[in-house]
């Protein structure tokens, strides 16, 4: 079973409070923040790490990126993908997720015959959730989002996607495109071993030059939303403080809540 | 207003898995009215889509043409809803009935909704950020080649007439505005909570039913659907909210302010930390940006520090008090009133004095 896997590096959540929009260029900093495997590619690579233990195969690691993201694709490698392909031109630049989607259909297209593509169901800068639907489009193959359970006898999926009121149960047939969630495994941690054996694994990289995406939806130019400006949340509220004993302050409390029309 | 420069623009790709597009070129202003894709959740509408009418009806507004609302009902005996989508604000309403869309699918629901935009040409689609929307829109999108805002925050049309939609990126922390310059739709996914429904006004309309092709693979089939028993209020329906943060501390406070919410009427919301310990096992109580978006007429905050993800999905609430040891917490900014304290302290005291009212 031949699996590729999406991962995205992105700078770690853990640190966003602490990204600032400079007031002059309108643009974020993020100067400090490590960069990581966005936390749901890290599901998406232990579920194909793990059908691929159960049915042989490979498992490749496909990444858009500038060249500096290597380092956060060992990772990867490190948790026991088996090669690697980054997808790195400077006319990738400025992608929406329709473009990004379709040059790593590309790319998967490219690299050979996958029978599943596992992606996260978001990522954690972003959040769109939409690339991976969109790649199920762009490879024409069958895609379900927010998987809660997988499961696989080589051929077929057996997979649970979570609904608002419920959940569905599809069984797909292979080839298909899948974005987990959370809920669909724990993902094994990378050890030094991992590491070092990562180093040895094939590492590919595609420019422009090498893949074939739909030429009209490739870069900013080819993206059909672009950015306009960008701003900080306006949420300043008065912050009134309230002291006193807790039988004041809970007096207090409740004199607001009904002012609001809460009984 | 129009946009009065002239552009050309990508529209109604057949298929993408055929690779053999038909890209064809139209003026910009051929693309008018609104539509909303009309979710029908546990035998009604969802109510993410019946804000997103009463949004809809605030664009139009603005745009001050002859534009109109148009509903798009998708799914296995669905007509029976029109009147409901006539109630809060569609002029128009689209339906494509058809066994085959009994249950949701990506590829059957992609290739309808896509049919129906092919052929209404609107020039805004809504779709609510559900689990199914969030699946949908982008699908939609791919297939029509056209750009896909998700999580809108707020939408605007700009005095120049440009629709603008504003997204979140890290958590929440930053907003950013995207505009669709030159393709059509402009697609934009928008949680529950953020805009408002209208008024229930019954009035007529006229449905027309739709159907195309469908085009899906037969290789995936569905072999259960299982719905959910609500076990508690939905957030969304709720005056009062009572969130706890990680600043409580363990699962066992927990009941408190489960008591706290019920004496108040309310409901229960936590904030990602607290999911993610397991404190709570309700993914729905989850608020904020990745979570969902509130606005009751009232937000008590316990032990929530205030990330952007989290404060994202709460500014819109009408009163916000928040109890926190920690004086520099960020929640206080966002706050009208803020108590800085042991919330052990206050909490028992906040049940007392209600039941003191009561």
């Amino acid at each position: 079973m031949n699996i590729a896997v999406c991962v995205k590096p992105v700078p770690d959540s853990k640190y966003y409070d602490q990204i600032k929009i400079d007031p002059v260029t309108k643009t974020w900093d993020r100067s400090g923040i490590p960069t990581v495997i966005s936390d749901l590619d890290k599901h998406a690579l232990e579920a194909a790490i793990s059908l691929k233990e159960k049915h042989g195969g490979k498992v490749a690691v496909f990444t858009m990126a500038p060249p500096t993201m290597k380092d956060t694709i060992l990772q990867a490698l490190g948790m026991g993908a088996d090669e690697a392909y980054l997808i790195s031109d400077r006319a990738f630049a400025g992608s929406d997720t329709l473009a990004t989607s379709n040059i790593l259909a590309a790319a998967i297209r490219k690299a050979g015959d996958f029978d599943l593509v596992v992606t996260g169901n978001e990522s954690d800068d972003g959040s769109t959730a939409q690339v991976s639907a969109q790649l199920g489009e762009w490879l024409g193959m069958p895609h379900v989002m927010n998987v809660t359970r997988l499961e696989s006898d080589g051929s077929t999926i057996a997979v649970t996607a979570k609904q608002d009121g419920g959940s569905i149960d599809y069984e797909i047939g292979l080839p298909a495109v899948i974005g987990v969630t959370r809920k669909v495994n724990k993902p094994r941690l990378v050890n030094i071993m991992g590491i070092l054996k990562a180093k040895q694994k094939p590492f590919n990289v595609f420019t422009a030059n090498d893949i074939e995406p739909d030429p009209n939806f490739v870069g900013l130019k080819g993206s059909p939303t672009q950015p306009g400006g960008i701003a900080s949340p306006e949420m300043g509220r008065k912050s009134e403080l309230i002291e006193g004993t807790p039988e004041e302050i809970a007096k207090r409390i409740v004199d607001e809540l009904y002012k609001a029309g809460i009984k | 207003m129009e946009i009065q420069e002239k552009k050309n623009i990508y529209i109604g790709v057949q298929s993408v898995e055929t690779r053999d597009i038909r890209d064809f070129f139209m003026e910009i202003n051929s693309y008018k009215n609104i539509l909303v894709f009309a979710e029908v959740g546990e035998d009604k509408v969802c109510d993410n889509s019946l804000e997103l009418l009463g949004e809809a009806n605030r664009l139009k507004n603005i745009r001050n043409n002859d534009s109109f609302v148009i509903a798009a009902l998708v799914g296995h005996n669905v007509k029976k809803y029109a009147p409901t989508l006539f109630g809060y604000g569609a002029d128009k309403v689209v339906a494509f009935d058809s066994p085959m869309l009994e249950v949701y699918r990506s590829d059957l629901y992609g290739e309808a909704l896509a049919g129906i935009v092919r052929t209404y040409h609107p020039e805004i689609v809504l779709v609510g950020a559900t689990a199914l929307g969030s699946e949908l829109a982008p699908t939609v999108a791919a297939k029509l080649r056209t750009g896909l805002a998700a999580h809108c925050t707020a939408l605007k049309i700009l005095e120049n007439g440009q629709f603008t939609q504003v997204v979140p990126a890290f958590g929440g922390k930053v907003l950013g505005d995207i505009y669709i310059p030159n393709h059509r739709p402009q697609i934009a996914s928008i949680k529950a909570g953020i805009t408002k429904k209208l008024d229930y006004a019954p009035k007529d309309g006229v449905v027309e039913d739709f159907s195309c092709e469908l085009k899906g693979f037969d290789r995936m089939k569905v072999t259960k659907v299982e719905k959910e028993t609500e076990t508690c209020k939905s957030l969304n329906e709720a005056d009062c909210i009572v969130v706890g943060g990680f600043g409580i501390g363990s699962k066992e406070e927990w009941s408190k302010l489960e008591e706290l919410a019920s004496l108040l009427g309310g409901a229960n919301g936590c904030t990602r930390p607290v999911l993610d310990a397991g404190w709570v096992s309700n993914e729905k109580a989850m608020i904020g940006t990745s979570g969902v978006a509130v606005r009751p007429k009232a937000y008590l905050g316990i032990g929530v520090s205030g990330a952007a993800h989290h404060t994202c999905g709460i500014k819109d609430s009408g009163l916000i008090i928040s109890i926190n040891k920690d004086e520099n917490a960020p929640i206080f900014a966002c706050s009208d009133y803020k108590v800085v304290a042991d919330y052990k302290k206050i909490v028992p005291a906040l049940i007392e004095e209600i039941k003191k009212r009561h």
